[in-house]
């Protein structure tokens, strides 16, 4: 009897610990959430009344007057272009990226100074974020559409590679030594085992980054002053607020128009 | 014999036929080289000079990587704005997980009703398709540009990200512990907080950060085209208005040197999860 009450005890100072340790671990998140806080200048009542403030307000300049619907054949085009920038770097960057992977990749390297070389040029090209590529790209090269390509295939470059590596190695590993027991040479297990296998899983990378990159291409539009983005910001700045609410519905449906079409493409195809 | 024999152009013996799957896949495939040669003659070029505009910015990364130089600002200070990008990514990461976690409750198809998961899907689809840098400026509108537009704004994409991880990880769950805490008589909190999360408690850590890792990013992003403040901010002044090459080679390299400390991290807690 007296046992069985002493483990019981125990027990309890077991659940007792269980539960400081999540309380001290919540305090600590909590502290930081107010150092953060006061750090940025963030006031968390300020943060919760403009939630239903801004959506409000958007669905108020939901109305469009006949002078926002007629300036819609530009919209359209920046839009197009949009699209267009983001697909062409994605699928171009795709096809370095796989290259890169199949150097990069522990199955398929050739030696392992050229396997790090990729893997740290792929880390450089993605850890600096779009915003930098697209800042000193546009010195250069100025605001036209070769600027939002470059800094786009840049970022995507770097992601790609990762997990084009990943799928690599998830996918072709019996298969590569199947092939290499037979005698095959390097380019004929590249070219018959490792890219069959893991095409359909890279392609929907390819897909995934082009949703992202859409969203990407307008912050560096906004940035470099060219396509759907520029436009943003121009009536952002003049204050037209139902140009604003147009270009994000706009932005918006070409989202969702994208999504569903890979969608389709991963399920039909893929 | 030749029927039964498909040999290519130089003759040899065709040993395999595509099935339809494949070559729907090649259709794809080819479509897709096509749609981007094409892209590349569609896109607006106007003004440009690729020569001299490939050549300069070869000299301007130059000057970044090989003499990187705090001229206007020290060092000290951009330190001091980077742990303010690492703050807003932080705070956002961290309101959007709490949120995530209770919409995640209500998206996972073996905790809730279907019309409930359907709704919340919708939602998080339409919130996502438009970008953070478009949420942040529309909140700006309501809150005035700052922290405050950018870490709503990045709330809400962190909530369109996180709540479809967590309600994938809350869907792999073994169903029968859950039937077996119903059988018990557990109420539905007993068994969110008992199974569910401790049953995901890794994958849902490991998610988290990866959001805070992405987040760091955004947050420089938004310091640079929504007046967010923090070291995003510094790398616009330094490249739009002060034209300085050696100083955006510093912060790049700060910026980039933490990135790839987090990606580090991020990449443990996925293994281990």
């Amino acid at each position: 009897m007296e046992k069985t009450s002493s483990i019981h005890a125990s027990d309890i100072n077991i659940i007792r610990k269980k539960h400081m340790r999540l309380f001290i671990a919540g305090l600590i998140l909590l502290a930081l959430i107010v150092v953060t806080g006061t750090i940025t200048n963030y006031n968390h009542i300020d943060g919760l009344v403009s939630v239903p403030a801004a959506l409000q307000w958007l669905f108020a300049n939901m109305y469009f007057s006949g002078s926002t619907l007629s300036r819609l054949p530009t919209v359209l085009r920046l839009l197009w272009e949009t699209v267009l920038i983001s697909i062409v770097s994605t699928t171009t960057a795709a096809f370095f990226a796989m290259l890169f992977a199949i150097v990069g990749s522990k199955r398929t390297s050739v030696n392992g100074f050229l396997m790090y070389f990729a893997k740290l040029v792929a880390s450089i090209s993605r850890n600096i974020p779009v915003v930098a590529w697209a800042l000193i790209l546009v010195l250069s090269f100025g605001t036209n559409a070769a600027t939002g390509f470059l800094a786009l295939f840049f970022g995507t470059f770097g992601f790609l590679v990762r997990a084009f590596i990943e799928t690599i190695d998830e996918t072709s590993g019996d298969t590569v030594e199947a092939l290499k027991a037979t005698g095959a040479t390097y380019p004929q297990v590249i070219s018959k085992a490792v890219i069959p296998e893991s095409m359909p899983q890279m392609f929907s990378w390819v897909l995934f980054m082009i949703e992202t990159n859409i969203r990407s291409a307008t912050l560096v539009g906004l940035l470099t002053g060219t396509g759907i983005g520029y436009l943003f910001d121009l009536y952002y700045k003049q204050l037209n607020y139902e140009m604003v609410s147009l270009i994000t519905l706009a932005i918006v449906v070409a989202v969702l128009a994208i999504e569903v079409v890979s969608n389709w493409i991963r399920r039909e195809i893929l | 014999m030749s029927t039964y024999v498909d040999r290519n152009s130089k003759g040899n013996i065709k040993i395999s036929r595509p099935n339809k799957g494949q070559m729907r896949f090649r259709i794809l495939l080819i479509a897709t080289v096509l749609f981007t040669i094409a892209g590349f003659f569609m896109m607006d070029y106007k003004g440009l000079e690729l020569w001299p505009a490939i050549t300069g910015t070869i000299e301007n990364i130059k000057d970044m990587f090989l003499s990187p130089q705090f001229n206007q600002t020290t060092f000290g200070n951009a330190v001091w704005q980077v742990i303010v990008t690492l703050s807003l990514a932080f705070l956002s990461t961290v309101l959007g997980a709490v949120l995530s976690l209770f919409l995640a409750f209500g998206t996972a198809m073996n905790l809730s009703k279907p019309w409930l998961s359907n709704t919340i899907k919708a939602f998080i689809t339409v919130v996502r398709a438009v970008p953070t840098v478009l949420w942040v400026l529309i909140f700006a509108i309501a809150a005035g540009l700052g922290s405050v537009a950018a870490v709503i704004g990045m709330v809400f994409h962190s909530i369109a990200y996180l709540v479809k991880a967590y309600s994938e990880a809350f869907e792999e769950i073994d169903e029968g512990k859950i039937e077996a805490l119903r059988a018990t008589g557990s109420s539905y909190t007993h068994i969110l907080f008992h199974v569910v999360i401790p049953q995901t408690k890794s994958f849902l850590i490991a998610w988290t950060f990866l959001r805070f890792e992405i987040n760091f990013g955004v947050a420089v992003a938004m310091g640079a085209a929504a007046g967010a403040g923090g070291i995003g901010y510094e790398l616009f002044m330094s490249s739009g208005f002060y034209y300085d090459m050696n100083e955006v080679g510093a912060i790049t390299y700060m910026i980039l040197i933490v990135a790839i400390i987090l990606e580090v991290i991020a990449n443990k807690l996925k293994a281990a999860a």
